[in-house]
């Protein structure tokens, strides 16, 4: 999966939670819980939305790696590699 | 023959519009079955039906608004239905079903009867001063009590000219805020409130909950939100005063325990619908039902029920950083428990000072029905069950 695909995938699951935002104008550094007005149980939806669609799965401690868009790609694109590679 | 009316989804909606029927006539129905979708101002709501039978007539059409207790349809009843049908062999009445959930509130409230119509006493006089015929009209009290309320709406109704068509859907918003204010200055007009909170220690909830959630998949795992709302749940049973709505001067207490989930529509408001039989679910049953409430909740699809059953409201502010909450009681409700940003704090245990996530409780309760003392033990009830979590 390219890292395209991995920014595709992680818009798509924010989608899923916040249908009603404008994806294209999120901000790469910036909280997705600022930008979007999300909140945990949201959270916890957009996680479950990135389990279904790329197999992985995200322990609880690290969900604050996956609060922007910037941290989304730094933490999903390794393990995909990895899984890539099994 | 039974009427299936226009419900009372709110404590100020006085008329909805239906948007569309999901059945004709001829259809057979059972309690729990959605009927209809209505639009009110807190958004389009699926409709159930409380008896089982048969619909015979659809007597408005959608686009039409009505007042809250109007017939839409007639229904013929199960036990009705069944007299009518040929039948070489007579045979008993079909059992009817036990009512499956969600369970409307069962309480108590001491009614008259003129013939099938359940009237209070002081609903009665009133309908005799306003000159009204209380068999014409359709309660919205305990099991279909008719209250004073429905008098006046009754006697406004036959005065009023016809509804107005409904405002566009970009009123939606300016609607449901008229609708906050009108509830909540009934609220704040009716209600003698009085305020109590209390922090607690949550090492323990916490703790418990990463522990659980190491085990559980991504898509079973419970938030914190969830204990608090069973906790509160668990302490209704032992201050069930607090568990109950005000109707027609009096309290009625619930036996069932529906809990309100105060539930933020992103910059379109807020709805508080139930999350039915609360104290009775397992945390991953509530978690699940919790998931679904909101998700429904913001897609507009919530079922009458919903919003007619909670029994209390919980709301919490906490993931935007407030610490406590002084929250506004929604009628007929007589309670509001709030919940702040659970926070680092010290904290005194066995004689250290030590650094422990506490969160602030606040109970708002009606001064009518409980008395600090009372809501002072049921704030402690709260604090003693998130003290052993993995009993919830």
């Amino acid at each position: 999966m390219t890292p395209n695909d991995i920014r595709a995938t992680v818009l798509r699951a924010l989608g899923g939670v916040a249908p009603e935002a404008d994806l294209k104008q999120i901000q790469p550094s910036v909280g997705f819980r600022e930008q979007l007005d999300i909140d945990s149980m949201d959270f916890l939806n957009f996680v479950i939305g990135l389990h279904k669609e790329l197999g992985v799965e995200i322990p609880e401690r690290d969900y604050p790696k996956l609060s922007t868009l910037q941290g989304c790609m730094e933490y999903l694109t390794p393990l995909q590699d990895v899984q890539h590679r099994k | 023959m039974a009427d299936f009316v226009m419900p009372k989804l709110g404590a100020d909606m006085s008329a909805g519009t239906l948007v569309a029927w999901h059945k004709k006539p001829g259809d057979v129905v059972r309690r729990g079955d959605i009927v209809a979708e209505v639009e009110t101002d807190k958004g389009v709501i699926e409709v159930e039906i409380f008896t089982s039978g048969t619909i015979e007539r659809l007597l408005i059409q959608p686009g039409e608004s009505v007042p809250i207790g109007t017939a839409l349809a007639t229904v013929r009843e199960e036990a009705a239905a069944m007299v009518g049908m040929p039948s070489a062999t007579p045979k008993p009445p079909a059992p009817v079903k036990p009512a499956a959930p969600p369970t409307p509130p069962a309480p108590h409230v001491p009614t008259g009867e003129i013939g099938r119509v359940r009237i209070s006493p002081s609903a009665r006089e009133l309908a005799r001063k306003l000159e009204v015929d209380p068999s014409t009209v359709q309660g919205t009290g305990p099991r279909g009590a008719i209250t004073r309320e429905d008098i006046e709406r009754a006697a406004a109704v036959r005065a009023a000219p016809a509804p107005a068509a409904p405002p566009l859907a970009a009123d939606r918003l300016t609607r449901m805020r008229q609708t906050i204010a009108a509830a909540m200055t009934r609220s704040k007009r009716e209600i003698p409130h009085y305020y109590l909170s209390t922090t607690i220690d949550m090492h323990h909830a916490m703790t418990w909950l990463t522990e659980e959630n190491l085990k559980r998949p991504v898509t079973e795992r419970l938030l914190y939100g969830v204990l608090l709302l069973k906790v509160v749940a668990l302490a209704l049973r032992e201050v069930p005063e607090l568990n109950a709505v005000w109707a027609d001067g009096q309290v009625v207490t619930s036996q069932a325990i529906h809990v309100g989930v105060a539930i933020s529509l992103r910059r379109c408001g807020l709805i508080a619908p139930a999350l039915h039989d609360t104290d009775r679910q397992s945390l991953g049953e509530l978690m699940g039902k919790f998931r679904d409430l909101v998700s429904r909740a913001r897609a507009g699809s919530l079922r009458s029920s919903e919003l007619s059953d909670p029994t209390i409201t919980v709301t919490s502010l906490g993931e935007q950083g407030v610490e406590t909450l002084y929250p506004i009681i929604y009628p007929p409700q007589v309670a509001i428990v709030g919940f702040g940003k659970v926070v680092e704090r010290p904290w005194v245990a066995d004689g250290q000072v030590v650094a422990r996530p506490v969160i602030t409780a606040t109970l708002s309760a009606d001064h009518r029905v409980s008395d600090g003392h009372r809501g002072g033990l049921f704030l402690a009830a709260v604090d003693r069950l998130l003290q052993e979590p993995s009993k919830l």
